[in-house]
């Protein structure tokens, strides 16, 4: 893999995000010799699945194409979040991004959008606390070093998460008292008998884990309230019937994922449910740009692999394998039986009172949104959704409380610094744009 | 590949400046991690002035920008540490 040094680079193919489906679209790509770029966020590629502590060795699963991404000749661009993508009128598109805080400009003629997913966050009073972090959001910080041990922890929401990173909470030692899972007993189980054709080490061996350490996992129990001063102190949870309430220095809490269409979006690509529309191929409605692994819909890693290698076969005019087809069908139906398993109860909306902060950049308690608005209106009238999260934190929410979709997206797509606008304003020729900068 | 993507040896510390008190810490680790640990509540202050720290660990929510080497409302779940790093907080503003 070369180590990029100029701040302005041409190649095929640019692909945005270095997960598990970037990395095998961008692997097996280069490894025709085709120029690929790959520009991720993080300060490792392997996404949020496949990160780990720095200076220690990654998952084995992602070893294998971790290696082969830095074989195939991609050039990886660490620690660059794209803030705008745009179709320039010589059919290239016109990438651009900040690297630290440096500007980086790449231009290519096919786009990979392999952006994944962001955890969904609903509110409740107190979950602006500090303390208060997602159940991914815990996990992340867990592997970048974060001191748990001994620590009282509640880990709540929804989904297969819950059980891992309650197990990893617990392994790094710390008091993991009740895992709260908001959908009911029923539901879960039908999720887990989908599963049988794919029995889920991960999820048994988290069981195992939190048995061992006397964990409750409890069915149809969701989070009401978190209380403290100037941090989380302790946490109400109720199954609908009776409140228990636990005193906590950490809630891990978070409702599944929603995959992270905004760069689609401001490409022009279509959406629908929340994800990417792509055909048979990974082609989005855009004839140059695919996309790949949850942007498409939330699936986990096995398919996100699959994705990408589609995506890679097509955009290199090769035949695509029909087992890898067949495969990735199988894995796509099953995460639909996922997402319907684990679809937020329409209680967690009662938890919601008129004070309670929904959009947490404005501070727009929920009492100031109107139902009968539209996301547009919410956004003129309280400035929910206008700060720098530009509504990826409050726009789920949003949607699930009003039923608001996602507003048309501006540029940038990020907050940029302002070299990074001005330096896109030269670099694409475009004209010098004064809207959306940043505070 | 540039200096600081440099692997950091297993148990390294470095030194990083928060609101002006110098801090070790380990070099293997992020700045949002590395105040956790220090036992900083308040990154930012919010819009109404509530203390914030981070929510979602990897870049979404903004709830844990800091003032890193003089750049301001950077995202501390997204950089790493590096010696003599400077950073202020809402909590060392008086806030």
């Amino acid at each position: 893999m070369s180590t990029p040094r100029v701040d302005a680079v041409s190649v095929d193919v640019a692909v945005v995000g270095g997960g598990p489906a970037g990395i095998a679209a961008a692997a097996l790509v280069a490894e025709t010799g085709r120029r690929v770029a790959v520009l991720d966020a993080s300060l490792e590629p392997g996404g949020q699945i496949w990160r780990h502590r720095r200076g220690s060795p990654a998952p084995a699963a992602a070893r294998r194409w971790l290696r082969r991404l830095e074989r195939s000749g991609a050039t990886l661009f660490r620690e660059s979040s794209v803030v705008d993508v745009r179709d320039t009128e010589g059919g290239r598109f016109a990438v651009t991004a900040e690297r630290g805080v440096s500007p980086l400009a790449v231009n290519a003629t096919t786009l990979v959008l392999a952006t994944g997913a962001r955890e969904r966050f609903l509110p409740f009073p107190g979950w602006t606390l500090p303390g208060v972090v997602g159940v991914g959001g815990a996990q992340a910080l867990l592997k970048a070093g974060l001191e748990v041990s001994g620590r009282r922890i509640v880990v709540a929401g929804s989904g297969p998460l819950l059980l891992p990173v309650a197990a990893s909470l617990a392994a790094a030692g710390a008091r993991v008292l009740r895992v709260c899972e908001q959908a009911s007993g029923r539901a879960v189980r039908a999720f887990a008998v989908g599963l049988w054709r794919h029995p889920s080490s991960l999820v048994q061996a988290a069981r195992y884990r939190l048995a061992f350490a006397k964990t409750p996992y409890a069915m149809g129990e969701w989070v009401t309230a978190a209380r403290g001063d100037g941090r989380v102190e302790e946490v109400t949870v109720t199954d609908g019937r009776t409140e228990r309430t636990m005193a906590c220095e950490l809630l891990a809490v978070a409702y599944g994922l929603v995959p992270n269409t905004r760069l689609a979006r401001v490409v022009g690509c279509a959406t629908a449910h929340g994800a990417v529309v792509v055909d048979e191929h990974q082609r989005t409605t855009h004839p140059r740009a695919y996309s790949v692994g949850e942007t498409t819909g939330v699936g986990g890693v096995d398919l996100a692999l699959a994705e990408g290698q589609v995506a890679a076969s097509h955009i290199l005019g090769r035949q695509v394998d029909p087992s890898l087809l067949r495969r990735r069908n199988a894995l796509r139906a099953m995460a639909s039986v996922m997402e319907r398993a684990f679809a937020p109860r329409d209680e967690l909306r009662d938890a919601v009172t008129p004070d309670t902060i929904v959009c947490r950049c404005e501070d727009v308690p929920s009492g100031a949104l109107r139902a009968g608005w539209t996301m547009r209106q919410a956004k003129l009238y309280t400035r929910a959704g206008m700060g720098p999260c530009q509504g990826r934190v409050c726009g789920a929410a949003l949607e699930f409380l009003h039923g608001w979709p996602a507003d048309r997206v501006r540029f940038p797509v990020e907050p940029a610094l302002l070299s990074s606008i001005l330096a896109e304003a030269a670099d694409h020729a475009a004209p010098p744009r004064t809207q959306g900068v940043s505070r | 590949m540039n200096a600081r993507a440099q692997t950091p040896a297993l148990g390294e510390r470095v030194t990083i400046i928060v609101d002006g008190e110098e801090h070790r810490v380990p070099a293997d680790t992020t700045v949002a991690v590395a105040l956790l640990g220090l036992g900083v509540r308040a990154f930012r202050r919010s819009v109404s002035g509530e203390p914030r720290a981070p929510l979602c660990g990897m870049g979404i929510c903004y709830e844990c920008r800091v003032d890193i080497d003089g750049v301001a409302d950077r995202r501390a779940c997204l950089v790493p540490v590096v010696e003599g790093l400077l950073v202020r907080t809402a909590a060392g503003q008086g806030a």
